[in-house]
């Protein structure tokens, strides 16, 4: 895949919500980038990949190269895993300083802000939160 | 005229909702339609009115001031006091302790009553238990060596009395169990458990977080030892609860928490504490929401209940009879005696997708394991529910919408 910026990716995310103007579309094309998403491998699908929600499960994986960071990711729940598709779209094989000036924040203007705002509830939060940590680590050790 | 009342013409439960300033609004674009009463109920306006009047007028401390508006906040704090015995009918006004809610009455019985077990003491609870009337007495355990025996549930969802004599030893010191399940909506035969645990001479706490809101409550006529309840879920504000507790057992416990108002007489090397329930309430407490309670509470009762009582049964009825025409559906917790709860699992959805999609429909539910953990994991529904809980202002329509929701949530996740 062609490699495009976090920005240019909330871009055309961005436009490609804006043609749906029922709420079922939203959500059907969410769902549907999560069954596109690769799947996961079933030997990490365990504790040690895993956020906790208290309604749905994450699993998640990253890995840096050639300086981009890999992302790998699934859920139990088909919207969440569609939502990691998307933020996989944004913060996939990005660079630390690209992941670092990008925050999740773009949701909002995507009406999907309840999914994320200070919610446990999913995992996502906590998946987001690894990315960043993961980038700001990567700056420190040289 | 006919002497049998007419329940359906004297119930206009839009009367009762357009008394609810939180339910007329739009989500998403939708009619809200709410459904997670169990969770917390909205509020009525005079409820509104009562804390806003409080702060626009009578706010000082209570108990202390010699000043006139520490007397009118002091008279109000202490006739919501009333205002709960009468709401459970307790026989006095001093068995009924202020405290959080449910989740902090249950502490202080599991701090007071729990601060004189020995290791080896056994409480009993129900596999039926939100994890409020779990972890207390898990701590117990952890700190003091308590042993924790657990009444099974039957895959309806009802607890298996039949387990009761063989669970309680010479050993229990106390029971505790849900009046209502928050996860199923089971009603628990609280009054028989109680003459069952009694004639064995073990003290009995029923937590009545979901008993209250339908309107349930005899704390005399079901004979228990203690009774815990929450204020947000009968209508009231949140932060503010009760403990009803048999006189007795308020003048045997020690003390909860250290503080102002819990003492008589203070010395470095003695203090003596006020009588109860003043022992067990130190520091200032949530005033405005007492006053709030009390106002719900007092609306609370002025309802027509056996309409309501009907009127929830219909609601019950029709969501469980609607829902179950849905492919791959199934209702978690079928017992016999019910609150308008239900609770369900579809083949092949996920709970928290399907309560996804119904509030882009603007009907509010919750999904998950509703704090009850072993109770969704014994019925198969380890992932958790969709779970639909009414209040009586709830209609007919919301439960039309609900499983027309429901219906088209399915779709699109399957
Ligand atoms: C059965 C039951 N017990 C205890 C609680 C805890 O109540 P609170 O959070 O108001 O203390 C709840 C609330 O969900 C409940 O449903």
């Amino acid at each position: 895949m062609l490699n495009i910026t976090p920005q240019a990716a909330i871009d055309e995310l961005k436009s490609e919500f804006a043609f749906f103007d029922d709420w079922t579309d939203r959500y059907q094309y969410i769902i549907d980038m999560g069954k596109a998403l690769p799947a996961f491998p079933a030997d990490k699908q365990d504790d040690a990949h895993k956020f906790y929600g208290c309604q749905s499960q994450v699993w998640f994986d990253a890995e840096w190269q050639n300086n981009r960071l890999m992302l790998q990711g699934t859920s139990d729940a088909a919207i969440v895993k569609g939502l990691i598709a998307l933020l996989f779209r944004v913060y996939g094989q990005q660079t630390a300083d690209e992941i670092l000036a990008t925050t999740p924040g773009f949701l909002d203007d995507m009406g999907l802000k309840t999914h994320l705002s200070a919610n446990r509830a999913t995992g996502l939060m906590g998946m987001i939160q690894k990315i960043q940590t993961l980038a700001a680590e990567s700056k420190k050790t040289p | 005229m006919s002497d049998t009342p007419n329940t359906a013409s004297t119930f206009d439960v839009e009367a009762i909702r357009a008394q609810f300033p939180a339910l007329q609004q739009r989500v998403n674009g939708k009619p809200l339609v709410y459904l997670d009463n169990a969770a917390t109920t909205q509020k009525p306006l005079c409820v509104i009115d009562a804390v806003n009047q409080f702060y626009r007028v009578d706010n000082a401390n209570i108990h202390r001031g010699v000043h006139a508006l520490s007397a009118r906040a002091t008279e109000q704090y202490e006739a919501a006091r009333e205002q709960i015995r009468q709401s459970l009918n307790a026989a006095a006004v001093d068995e009924i302790v202020f405290v959080r809610g449910t989740t902090e009455a249950i502490n202080l019985v599991a701090s007071s009553f729990g601060s004189r077990l020995k290791a080896g003491d056994e409480i009993l609870i129900s596999a039926l238990e939100h994890h409020a009337n779990i972890v207390p007495w898990h701590l117990l355990r952890e700190r003091m060596g308590i042993v924790l025996k657990v009444i099974p549930v039957t895959d309806m969802g009802e607890l298996d009395l039949s387990a009761l004599p063989a669970l309680i030893t010479p050993r229990t010191r106390l029971l505790a169990v849900n009046h209502v399940s928050n996860a199923l909506g089971t009603i628990n035969p609280v009054q028989a458990i109680c003459a069952q645990a009694h004639a064995h001479g073990v003290p009995v706490l029923i937590d009545g977080a979901q008993g209250l809101p339908h309107g349930l409550v005899d704390v005399q006529a079901i004979n228990c030892d203690f009774y815990a309840m929450s204020g947000h879920k009968a209508f009231g504000p949140s932060g503010v609860g009760a403990l009803y507790a048999r006189r007795p057992w308020l003048d045997e416990l020690p003390p909860y928490q250290g503080g102002g108002d819990m003492i008589e007489t203070v010395r470095f090397d003695c203090v003596r504490y006020a009588p109860p329930p003043a022992k067990f309430e130190a520091g200032t407490p949530n005033i405005e929401g007492a006053i709030g309670l009390k106002a719900a509470l007092a609306w609370h009762a002025a309802q027509n209940w056996p309409a309501i009582t009907h009127h929830e049964a219909q609601l019950l009825a029709a969501a469980a009879i609607g829902l179950q025409e849905i492919p791959g559906l199934r209702l978690i917790g079928q017992a016999a005696h019910k609150v308008p709860v239900v609770s369900f699992v579809i083949a092949g959805c996920h709970p928290h997708d399907i309560g996804t999609l119904l509030d882009a429909m603007g009907i509010a539910v919750r999904t998950g394991q509703h704090c009850a953990m072993p109770v969704l994991e014994q019925l198969g529904a380890a992932t958790g529910t969709v779970r639909a809980s009414f209040a009586f202002y709830n209609t007919m329509d919301d439960v039309q919408a609900l499983v027309r929701a429901v219906h088209r949530a399915h779709d699109l996740l399957s």
